[in-house]
């Protein structure tokens, strides 16, 4: 399991890995936004929490389809398949690879990128808790995504038809925690909500993922 | 090691094949032969526990089996030895050595990125993995295809040792690869599948 992590992690930041392809659209999004909406820094302080939200999950959602799809075009998967780990193991290392690669970054330049969007003081933290809870959700789920669509040709269309629904919850209440945060409201109930949908993630889609594997695999 | 009994196997859902049955004892080697689609790629996936039997028994030894597909799923990024090491480590063995890159005249290659290999070169590094991951019995679907005749000898030579030191082998292919080894004709076991009418493929889309 270390291994597929490590190759994983190795694959992802080398030539063509795609490292930088997530950060890189978040930067646009947010750089955009003050363009779009106008530069008002009332208006921009509104609806910052929720830009960052949005950037990171579309961001997120960008990387989805190469979490498995590049192992199953060169022949890797089926042979991990066959390799004494179990699926359910190979899908909970596959989104925690996607979350180091792609989550955890996002998490990391949100409090800069929050500058730009003139962020309220008490609202950086907040940001940053909220979306180092939520991200790894998104990963969960993105890889059960990528595993239902794996043997598609050109599955991302249905891949983030699949997955936005799903995202819904995430973003509502990470979405919420950061808006709560930035304004100084109390915010335990939407955290709890938070982190509740990224627990029962991480524990329960594995198995759905590896499920839908298997079937793909066939 | 390994006894089938009454298989019956499936593609896409068309019956291929039924009745097989055969045992392939340590020491010895079956080869598969058989016109193109009849079947021998979708035996070895289901020997392989990738898709499940229609009907029949297969009896293996756990942890025993290493399947080798067309695709040699290799990581163009990686080099030559993070690739082999990579396998042995999801195998639970002990990194690559020299003695198996000289086997498979890898050792000129070990540090170039597998991306740059020729094809021949990547299936040479995609069966030296069945030399790294240990296991005993081998299910190779036409491990020679893009090899030339010197890597075609060095890999029955592999072969050979694997044999001798009491592995197995399921091999589809049609080349002579210079051992000895029982021949299984698919062809009786054929079944004559109905053929496909329009309405079939809705299966498909449900």
């Amino acid at each position: 399991m270390i291994a597929l992590l490590r190759r994983d992690l190795a694959l992802a930041v080398r030539a063509g890995g795609g490292f930088g392809l997530a950060l890189v659209f978040f930067l646009i999004v947010v750089t955009l936004v003050p363009f779009a909406v106008g530069p008002g820094q009332v208006q921009l302080a509104a609806i910052a929490p929720g830009i960052l939200w949005l950037g990171a999950l579309l961001a997120c959602l960008l990387s989805l389809d190469r979490i498995l799809a590049l192992d199953y075009e060169d022949g890797a998967l089926e042979l991990i398949a066959t390799a004494p780990l179990p699926l359910e193991a190979v899908a909970a290392v596959k989104a925690l690879a996607h979350w180091l690669t792609t989550g955890l970054p996002l998490v990391l330049v949100a409090p800069v990128l929050g500058i730009l969007l003139n962020l309220p003081g008490p609202g950086y933290l907040w940001v940053v808790v909220s979306l180092a809870i939520g991200t790894p959700a998104l990963s969960a789920i993105g890889t059960f995504g990528a595993a239902l669509t794996v043997g598609l040709k050109r599955g991302g269309l249905l891949l983030s038809l699949i997955v936005l629904p799903l995202y819904v919850p995430t973003l509502i209440f990470g979405a919420e925690v950061a808006r709560r945060g930035a304004l100084g409201q109390p915010l335990e109930t939407p955290l709890m909500l938070l982190a509740g949908i990224t627990l029962a993630s991480v524990a329960l889609l594995p198995f759905a993922s590896a499920a839908a594997l298997r079937v793909n695999l066939r | 090691m390994m006894r089938v009994s009454d298989l019956a196997i499936v593609r896409g859902g068309v019956p291929l094949l039924a009745g097989l049955s055969f045992a392939v004892e340590p020491g010895s080697a079956l080869i598969l032969r058989g016109p193109n689609g009849i079947g021998k790629t979708t035996l070895l996936r289901t020997l392989a526990g990738l898709q499940p039997p229609a009907a029949g028994q297969i009896e293996v030894p756990e942890d025993s089996v290493a399947y080798a597909s067309h695709a040699d799923g290799i990581k163009g990024q990686l080099s030559v030895v993070e690739n082999l090491n990579f396998w042995a480590r999801v195998y639970g063995m002990a990194d690559v050595t020299d003695a198996v890159l000289e086997r498979f005249a890898l050792q000129d290659l070990r540090a170039r990125a597998a991306a740059t290999l020729s094809a021949g070169q990547k299936r040479r590094l995609g069966l030296a993995r069945l030399a790294v991951i240990g296991r005993k019995i081998l299910l190779l679907d036409e491990p020679t295809v893009s090899l030339d005749t010197a890597s075609v000898g060095r890999f029955a030579s592999f072969l050979q040792d694997h044999l001798d030191a009491g592995g197995s082998a399921v091999i589809a292919t049609h080349i002579d690869l210079g051992f000895t080894a029982t021949v299984l004709e698919l062809a009786p076991y054929k079944l004559d599948a109905p053929a496909l009418t329009a309405s079939d493929f809705d299966e498909a889309f449900l």
